[in-house]
């Protein structure tokens, strides 16, 4: 589109504005289903909330490389190994994405970096846990990559432009990651009883954290109502966790495992699944840092940037001697 | 070339390929920028899918049943024949882009003569597609050189020291050898000499812009093709090799 058609425009060059019209047109503008581009006048909550969204939803996507990465050495055969290395690596291009996304609401992507590895900011608490054994690449890219996309889809109809359409290129991978999971899972489930026992073994460790990812029971989650209003929101927590319950129970019976969740039952009524009680403490100790691996994964970010300074100092003192070079040159020329 | 050696021949050129990326898979979340980590692994993803082909087809010229897994994971570090120069360390950035240049710049003329080759037309169609592979991968570790040792002060001396260190490892890629040297008499293999010297002209001229000093020393390290490896490659095979070892009935 054109910089002069897009809708924005008027409630900028408008005679007699003020932040009140501002504030109006843009709310107008939102609930008419259309996108905000970076240029366009945003009100500041709406840029904080979304550097804030945006940036957790980047440093998971890094920090996910961490519990996968684990296993990319040890990949059981040169296939699995090509595949794990390649999703891993998908990974680190959202990553790259989604803080190009965040940089186009004026964040910057070295400062929020900074943040991660000094453990002010938040990433998804799933990738706290360990890697314990094979099995947990399969259940990582289909429970986890598979509620990653239950939370984004919505998102590539979000009413931020970068970040919609950021989403769509994310989610179409996701979604490749999500059934090569189902298939070390379903290659688990048919083998020796070792890998059966495997990979059951890891449904159960995986199983609630990846309920908990849809965040907090509807009740007691925060920001929920302006963030829907916004459409940076789509859905609530707990529509989007019945969602996943109700597409994952059938893969589950496919493979032949179970769910750890005595409670888990199909409602004919409502036509969805009931689940147990969510233990929300663990939930709610694994943000404030105690999960079994925060420390490890911060530590481990930490240090990949750490390491990595004197590569990144040289990199651009030498991009800048070429530019010194190009300029002289072209002084020269002239 | 007896078939014996062919399938030897065969390995060596797998094994290059797959123990260095092993090695550089290692990176993958932990380089210095994002931008790497993607770099990385897409060398390191190029790596494996070559090995892939070539122990394949090495697998199919034994006629004994093993395919390419059965090659990878269950040789002994006495059965590898990579070059000692992939299986070291990775060390820090410098480290790794200096072992990644030199074997890139003997990757690059070795595949080249591949691709052209008559002698096995199944590895001529292999080397094609890896030479545009090789390519990028040269490109990326001559530029990282280049901005490492005309860089800063202190990357100047780490990648000189990388270089330095790892210098010792680069003869073997043109040693004489039993097999190698059969390979090159059916012109499977590029002529020795004339490929050290295009190899000491191209890293010498990278060497020169990136402001470093090519080592003197003709000491050398060998004996990877024969199965005698550094200490490092046990370690790294035990890693690797770990779970069809403790589950030898699986398919995964
Ligand atoms: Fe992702
Ligand atoms: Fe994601
Ligand atoms: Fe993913």
């Amino acid at each position: 589109m054109d910089e002069n058609e897009r809708g924005m425009e008027p409630y900028l060059c408008g005679e007699s504005f003020h932040a009140m019209d501002l504030n109006q047109r843009f709310e107008d503008y939102i609930a008419a289903d259309q996108k905000i581009e970076a240029k366009d006048w945003m009100p500041d909550e709406y840029r904080k909330t979304l550097i804030r969204q945006i940036s957790q939803h980047a440093h998971s996507e890094i920090i996910g490389m961490l519990p996968e990465g684990n296993w990319i050495t040890r990949a059981p055969s040169l296939k699995r190994k090509a595949i794990l290395l390649a999703k891993v690596q998908d990974e680190a291009g959202h990553g790259l994405y989604l803080y190009s996304a965040a940089e186009t609401l004026g964040a910057n992507r070295d400062d929020l970096m900074d943040a991660l590895i000094d453990g002010r900011a938040k990433y998804s608490s799933i990738f706290n846990y360990p890697t314990l054994s094979w099995a947990d690449m399969g259940a990582i890219g289909w429970l986890v990559d598979g509620a990653a996309i239950m939370n984004q889809v919505p998102l590539c109809k979000c009413s931020y432009g970068p970040y919609a359409r950021a989403m769509v290129r994310v989610c179409k991978e996701e979604s490749f990651h999500q059934r090569q999971g189902f298939q070390i899972m379903l290659n688990l489930s048919e083998g020796t009883d070792e890998q059966r026992a495997m990979a059951q073994d890891s449904l159960n460790r995986w199983w609630w954290p990846s309920l908990m990812m849809f965040g907090p029971n509807d009740e007691s989650s925060t920001h929920n109502e302006q963030s829907m209003r916004w459409k940076i929101k789509r859905f609530s927590n707990d529509e989007l966790r019945q969602r996943f319950v109700d597409m994952t129970i059938p893969q589950v019976e496919l493979l032949g495992l179970t769910v750890p969740d005595q409670d888990l039952k199909w409602n004919e009524s409502t036509g969805h699944y009931e689940m147990g009680p969510i233990e929300w403490q663990e939930f709610f100790d694994v943000i404030a840092g105690n999960g079994p691996c925060n420390k490890e994964r911060i530590a481990a970010r930490k240090k990949a940037h750490r390491d990595g300074d004197w590569v990144r100092e040289a990199a651009s003192a030498y991009a800048q001697k070429m530019n010194a070079k190009a300029t002289s040159n072209q002084t020269h020329a002239a | 070339m007896t078939k014996a050696q062919h399938i030897d021949w065969l390995l060596s050129l797998a094994d290059d390929a797959l123990i260095l990326g092993q090695r550089l898979s290692e990176w993958c979340g932990h380089a210095p920028a994002l931008e790497e980590d993607i770099a990385l692994s897409n060398i390191a993803l190029d790596l494996i899918g070559q090995s892939r082909a070539l122990l394949s087809h090495a697998g199919r010229l034994e006629g004994a049943g093993r395919d390419e897994d059965r090659l990878a994971f269950f040789r002994s570090d006495r059965e590898y024949r990579n070059l000692l120069l992939v299986e070291l360390p990775n060390g820090h950035f410098g480290d790794t882009i200096a072992r990644q240049f030199f074997y890139d710049q003997f990757a690059l003329i070795r595949y080249t003569h591949l691709a052209q080759q008559t002698f096995d037309s199944e590895v001529a169609a292999i080397a094609t597609k890896a030479l545009k592979e090789v390519r990028y991968h040269a490109a990326h570790s001559a530029e990282w050189m280049i901005r490492l040792g005309d860089g800063t002060e202190l990357s100047k001396a780490r990648i000189q020291e990388s270089v330095d260190r790892l210098w010792p490892f680069t003869g073997e890629c043109f040693q004489e050898h039993t097999i190698l040297d059969a390979a090159i008499a059916s012109g499977a293999m590029p002529d020795r000499s004339r490929a050290q010297n295009t190899w000491n002209e191209s890293v010498g001229a990278v060497l020169n812009q990136a402001t470093l000093t090519k080592p003197e020393g003709s000491w050398k390290q060998s004996g990877g093709r024969d199965g005698l490896h550094t200490e490092h490659l046990s370690y790294m095979l035990a890693e690797m090799q770990v779970l069809p070892r403790l589950h030898p009935e699986a398919k995964w």
